[in-house]
């Protein structure tokens, strides 16, 4: 007896890693962002997005609510905030 | 053709009849001859194959395991601490349901280091989903190594097999095995058609993340495929039989039984020892026997059943032990018995560890003791002063 033992490419994306999130999810106040791209840099699941000033935001579908992005931005521009708050 | 040749050589002789395209070992002792003899052919251009060096046991199992995910059929031998080193990779190896064949020479497992003869390494093993064979002497060995391959490569089983040779009193033996033709096992062995390969031009990703909701599922398809497995090895054995000319291989293998009130039941080379004193004790009008455990795993559970239910008194003869509990072989035909209508008496014996002879004596002794009470875990050849002396 066998059981699918392969998996074909691209199934990482149909895991959607932001249903692991507890409590709280980042806030991008695009007020004072420099662009600097560290928040996007470190995110560990890669799902922030954004290019020029003020334009950086994540992907609620697969952000685990780590805070990391919180913790690096220089310019105080992200924050948690608790998971029921609307955007 | 008929060989005088150490077993070994006629182990190597009957893998670059059965064509892997790459050989990865580490070199460790009884098994060292195999790999010695193999890489020769290799350098002497008489086969086509790359053996590629390896740092350890670990890295020679991991370099097979990648040569089948590209389809490739692949050998590799080892013994004791080098097949444990293994252990990780094996798990593996079955999990990912490759088709491989290794050899292990058995020896006895550390600490006190012994370089000695029993088959404690790879009983250890028996949970890993690999399939396993003990071969009785070196004719059966050369022959269970084809069989082997047919078995691990059909496409409804695709599970790796072992194929354990006692260390020494097989490897080093010198014998007289009949090694068939190359147009013979290319006859028998088609070349591997793999369920899966590793393309750049349709990629898959192999051993990935099982989360709970679906490893489970992975080891039932082991379990299923291992009694799939009971079907086909006397179903290939019987086919070798008719290719080759001689019975080689299956589950088990009954000597004397059918009238017998003994019977001891083995596997490995120790089955011989016990047929000659089964001989001799027929002789003088006992009525003992022998089974010879040929698939170690799946267990045969229903064959060992259907040959001992009308023998009242059986022992079990480990060449290793599950401490703390008894022999592994015991308790597998304990759990063969159990809740059945005919309730034998099993007694185990543990011979052997590390060498220690088992002589005929032995194998009388065990016969002897049947008629007592039922024993659990003797140890034979015990030096008892040893222990008594010891500070």
């Amino acid at each position: 007896m066998l059981v699918p033992i392969v998996a074909k490419p691209g199934t990482s994306r149909r895991n959607l890693t932001g249903s692991w999130r507890t409590m709280q999810k980042p806030h991008f106040l695009q007020q004072n962002c420099i662009a600097c791209r560290r928040c996007l840099l470190i995110c560990p699941e890669g799902c922030i997005e954004g290019d020029k000033k003020n334009t950086y935001h994540t992907d609620y579908d697969y952000c685990k609510g780590c805070g990391n992005c919180v913790a690096i931005c220089p310019k105080d521009d992200i924050e948690m905030v608790p998971e029921e708050t609307e955007l | 053709m008929k060989e005088f040749i150490e077993g070994s050589a006629a182990i190597a002789r009957t893998i670059k009849m059965c064509k892997p395209g790459v050989i990865s070992a580490y070199p460790i002792t009884p098994q060292t001859h195999i790999g010695e003899n193999l890489v020769q052919f290799i350098a002497n251009g008489e086969m086509e194959c790359q053996f590629v060096n390896a740092e350890s046991e670990h890295s020679s199992a991991s370099i097979i395991l990648g040569v089948s995910a590209v389809g490739v059929r692949a050998y590799n031998s080892t013994s004791s601490q080098g097949l444990l080193l293994m252990a990780e990779v094996l798990y593996s190896i079955a999990g990912m349901r490759f088709p491989l064949v290794i050899t292990c020479a058995n020896r006895a497992v550390s600490s006190p280091i012994n370089i000695w003869n029993d088959q404690q390494d790879s009983v250890t093993l028996r949970d890993s989903g690999w399939i396993q064979f003990y071969a009785e002497n070196n004719q059966e060995a050369c022959d269970l190594h084809i069989q082997a391959y047919r078995i691990a490569e059909d496409q409804n089983i695709s599970l790796p097999v072992m194929v354990c040779v006692d260390g020494y009193i097989l490897t080093h033996a010198v014998e007289v095995v009949n090694l068939p033709d190359q147009e013979q096992v290319d006859g028998f062995l088609p070349p591997l058609k793999p369920l899966h390969v590793l393309d750049p031009q349709d990629p898959v990703s192999m051993g990935v993340l099982y989360d709970p909701s679906s490893y489970m599922e992975t080891r039932y398809a082991i379990q299923e495929t291992m009694s799939e497995a009971l079907e086909l090895i006397p179903r290939v054995a019987s086919e070798f039989k008719e290719m080759f000319g001689r019975e080689s291989g299956g589950l088990i293998q009954e000597y004397r039984t059918s009238d017998a009130d003994k019977v001891i039941v083995a596997m490995g080379s120790v089955v011989s020892t016990v047929k000659e004193v089964v001989d001799e004790m027929r002789g003088e009008g006992e009525k003992v026997g022998a089974i010879k455990v040929i698939t170690h795993r799946p267990l045969p559970s229903q064959a060992l059943y259907d040959s001992l239910k009308d023998v009242p008194e059986i022992a079990v003869l480990d060449k290793s032990i599950s401490l703390g509990a008894a022999g592994p072989l015991h308790m597998d035909l304990k759990y063969t018995f159990q809740g059945k209508n005919v309730s034998p008496k099993i007694s185990g014996f543990v011979a052997g560890l590390g060498g220690r002879d088992i002589t005929r004596d032995s194998i009388r002794e065990i016969f002897d003791r049947l008629s007592g009470e039922q024993i659990n875990c003797q140890f034979v050849n015990l030096d008892v002063e040893q222990m008594v002396n010891a500070t």
